[in-house]
């Protein structure tokens, strides 16, 4: 990456409506800019949902692009996490090629990493692992030379660490 | 008692004080219009094109700044309001755009006539909304106008199902909207305000720059009183014009590529600028790292995404134009004429805006006969190219919302029919449509409900039979290679004018121009359509090349080398 591009992580809560997803992506692809992660979901207000976004981009065109996020009707609040202190986690689901062979292994390699096997078929298993970025990374990497069958992630959440939001 | 949703519509339309609407029907919008047949508080004006209905709704707006209101049909007819509203987002002026659409059991299934409008236009509204529940129509008219009308302006589509038109609701009217996800800033921040008010009591070499925020937030009157009571030369931006009286000592009138030597060397030499209700747009700073790059810069603007978005602020100012001008009023002292101002009057004694006076009819002579003719009073409508850019330099404009252009967007086509929104707003002005040979063209069909409505518009023709500007950047910038830009096959507008009922006059040598003008003045039952032969090769100077600075700025035609 050109060194005034960075990842950022930012968080649109928007009203929980038709159309919503489609008006804050557009901002984006307007820019060509490509969404490297997304995760929607409602909030405990139902009638809110939460939208976090991971994006690489010039500084100045995010901060421009925050903006206008926030000029959306359907917009409720805007927040860029990026270098501010968060948990972030992310799910993942890895159906790996588990024979007799390399069964021990695999299990070795979920224990390592606090993940867990949530189903097994006679060749493969299906691995849950939660964690950061980089720790689901790290176990897709080990898992590659086992052959992953297909792969799901649910894209980064994040939060604000302590008691602000 | 219960009604349809299209009654309801309508009812909700009028409670928010549309009078005029621009329309033209079609399958999906029938029963809006049913119930509009029945409505005695509202005109229609069928339109002959869905984009005129557009750009008449947008120059309504313009002329009065009240919401303009355009209807259309479900999918070409939505498609052809899609330039209009464009052209209405990139100028910031409020307008409620109605279509039909097909039932909502047939959305997304290719219906006859479907066209998901809102999709199309997510990225060039404010807003809009599919309107699937008749339960919300009240609310989301309310809502439609709210949205349109305050903070930035902008426009707002409303796509109706025909099954909700059809619908039996009970009607409550929605008087207050009241959205937890849109709370426009509307007071200044005081300290922000404080601090430009003693940077404007530093400075030694000031300019205040206002564009088109100022027009939309009625805060001319204060503009004026900041600039008398300071002593501060003001330019505008081509939608800023009128802000200040262009007759008033302190105007500089318009700045960037075509604007005044005098107003783009006073930007280039200030030390302050002060942007009002303007967004540092590319046709007016031209290369950005050269523009007025000994000033500190105070930004007052209603958008806060606009701040800083292109040139760095030393002092953002959110909220209300006018709220913002009266605060700052308070903390703002006299100021005494400075040598500074000695040396803006000096570069514009030096450098006037001037033309040749060779015996050939040129189109800066014919935009300062129509001023004279029109005492400086007219609301004059112009479309896009060469002689919008004559008419931004050579009118005079007095009072805000007198000068109706396409700026951000450049639509031509938009002038004829915007024409028609601006007379029927204003019955009590005369109405000049300036307009090419080219943009006329586009749209000429809307002469038709000019005629039927009995509209006096005065349409002045600046025709070159060229693509003038096109042609001007090739005669200056592609070697003179003049693609595609050679209209003398063209319709005689004399018989079209006589063919759609106006009166058509040609006009060929200067002395020619003032009867006809005066001529024109006088019809008040039809518009004039006035075909002015200019010189085929004048081009717009001063001008900045797109993207340099006033460095390469060239006040006439290059000598040939």
């Amino acid at each position: 990456m050109p060194k005034n591009i960075i990842q950022h992580t930012i968080t649109t809560l928007v009203e929980n409506r038709p159309g919503v997803l489609a008006r804050v992506s557009g901002l984006f692809a307007r820019r060509g800019f490509n969404i490297e992660s997304l995760a929607v979901s409602i909030t405990n207000d139902p009638s809110i949902s939460r939208m976090t976004i991971v994006v690489n981009g010039d500084g100045n065109v995010l901060e421009q692009i925050t903006k206008q996020l926030n000029k959306l009707i359907d917009v409720i609040k805007v927040i860029d996490y990026t270098d501010q202190p968060t948990v972030e986690r992310e799910l993942a689901m890895i159906k790996v090629n588990a024979e007799t062979k390399n069964r021990a292994e695999i299990m070795q390699i979920v224990d390592i990493f606090r993940a867990k096997i949530i189903d097994i078929s006679e060749k493969t298993f299906t691995v849950e692992v939660t964690g950061s970025v980089a720790k689901i990374d790290a176990i897709e990497a080990l898992l590659e030379s086992h052959g992953i069958q297909e792969m799901v992630r649910t894209g980064k959440i994040v939060m604000m660490r302590g008691a602000n939001g | 008692m219960k009604i349809t949703g299209a009654q309801a519509l309508i009812r909700s339309l009028c409670n928010h004080g549309t009078e005029v609407i621009f329309g033209y029907p079609g399958g999906q919008i029938l029963p809006i219009y049913d119930a509009l047949y029945d409505c005695e508080d509202v005109q229609h004006i069928l339109m002959r094109h869905e984009q005129g209905a557009a750009h008449a709704a947008d120059a309504y707006a313009r002329a009065t700044g009240k919401v303009g209101v355009c209807f259309a049909t479900s999918g070409p007819g939505a498609t052809n309001l899609v330039t209009g509203i464009a052209n209405a987002y990139m100028d910031s002026i409020p307008m409620v755009a109605i279509t039909g659409q097909v039932r909502t059991t047939s959305l997304g299934k290719d219906a006859f006539q479907e066209a998901d409008i809102t999709g199309i236009t997510m990225p060039i509204t404010k807003h809009n909304y599919l309107l699937k529940n008749p339960k919300d129509i009240a609310r989301v008219i309310a809502e439609a106008f709210y949205i349109a009308s305050t903070g930035r302006p902008g426009p707002v589509l409303v796509d109706v199902p025909m099954d909700v038109s059809l619908a039996q609701v009970d009607y409550v009217p929605v008087d207050k909207v009241e959205l937890r996800s849109y709370k426009p800033t509307i007071a200044g921040h005081p300290i922000q305000i404080a601090k430009a008010a003693k940077a404007i009591a530093a400075a030694e070499r000031p300019v205040i720059y206002a564009g088109g925020g100022v027009i939309s937030a009625d805060a001319s009157e204060e503009l004026v009183e900041l600039a008398e009571r300071t002593n501060i030369l003001v330019t505008t931006t081509l939608l800023g014009k009128g802000a200040i009286p262009e007759t008033h000592p302190h105007s500089l009138g318009m700045l960037g590529m075509h604007g005044t030597a005098y107003a783009n060397y006073a930007v280039a030499h200030c030390d302050l600028l002060v942007a009002i209700g303007a967004r540092f747009d590319d046709r007016v700073t031209g290369k950005l790292d050269a523009f007025a790059k000994k000033a500190k810069v105070i930004h007052i603007d209603v958008d806060p995404a606009e701040v800083g978005k292109t040139v760095h602020v030393d002092i953002p100012i959110v909220g209300d134009c006018k709220k913002i001008l009266i605060e700052l009023l308070k903390h703002i002292r006299p100021r005494e004429e400075s040598t500074w101002n000695k040396q803006v009057m000096q570069w514009k004694t030096e450098y006037p805006l001037k033309y040749t006076n060779d015996g050939e009819l040129y189109p800066q002579f014919v935009i300062e006969e129509i001023w004279d003719v029109s005492k400086g009073d007219a609301v004059v409508v112009v479309d896009v190219g060469q002689h919008q850019m004559w008419a931004a330099q050579y009118y005079k404009c007095t009072f805000p919302k007198q000068f109706i252009t396409s700026g951000g967007l450049g639509t031509m086509g938009f002038s004829l029919p915007a024409a028609i929104g601006a007379q029927v707003a204003r019955p009590d002005k005369a109405v000049f449509n300036i307009v090419g040979d080219g943009g006329i063209q586009m749209t000429i069909q809307e002469l038709m409900p000019a005629v039927v409505h009995k509209l006096p518009i005065k349409i002045v023709i600046m025709n070159n039979q060229y693509l003038g500007m096109v042609r001007q950047w090739q005669e200056l910038f592609w070697n003179k290679r003049y693609s595609s830009v050679d209209l003398t096959a063209q319709p005689d507008f004399i018989k079209l004018a006589d063919a759609y009922g106006a009166v058509g006059m040609k006009i060929e040598k200067p002395e020619d121009v003032r009867p006809a003008l005066l001529k024109a003045m006088e019809i008040d039952d039809r518009p004039t359509v006035m075909d002015f032969r200019i010189a085929r090769e004048e081009n717009v100077f001063p001008m900045i090349p797109a993207g340099q600075s006033i460095e390469e700025m060239m006040l006439h035609r290059p000598k040939i080398k």
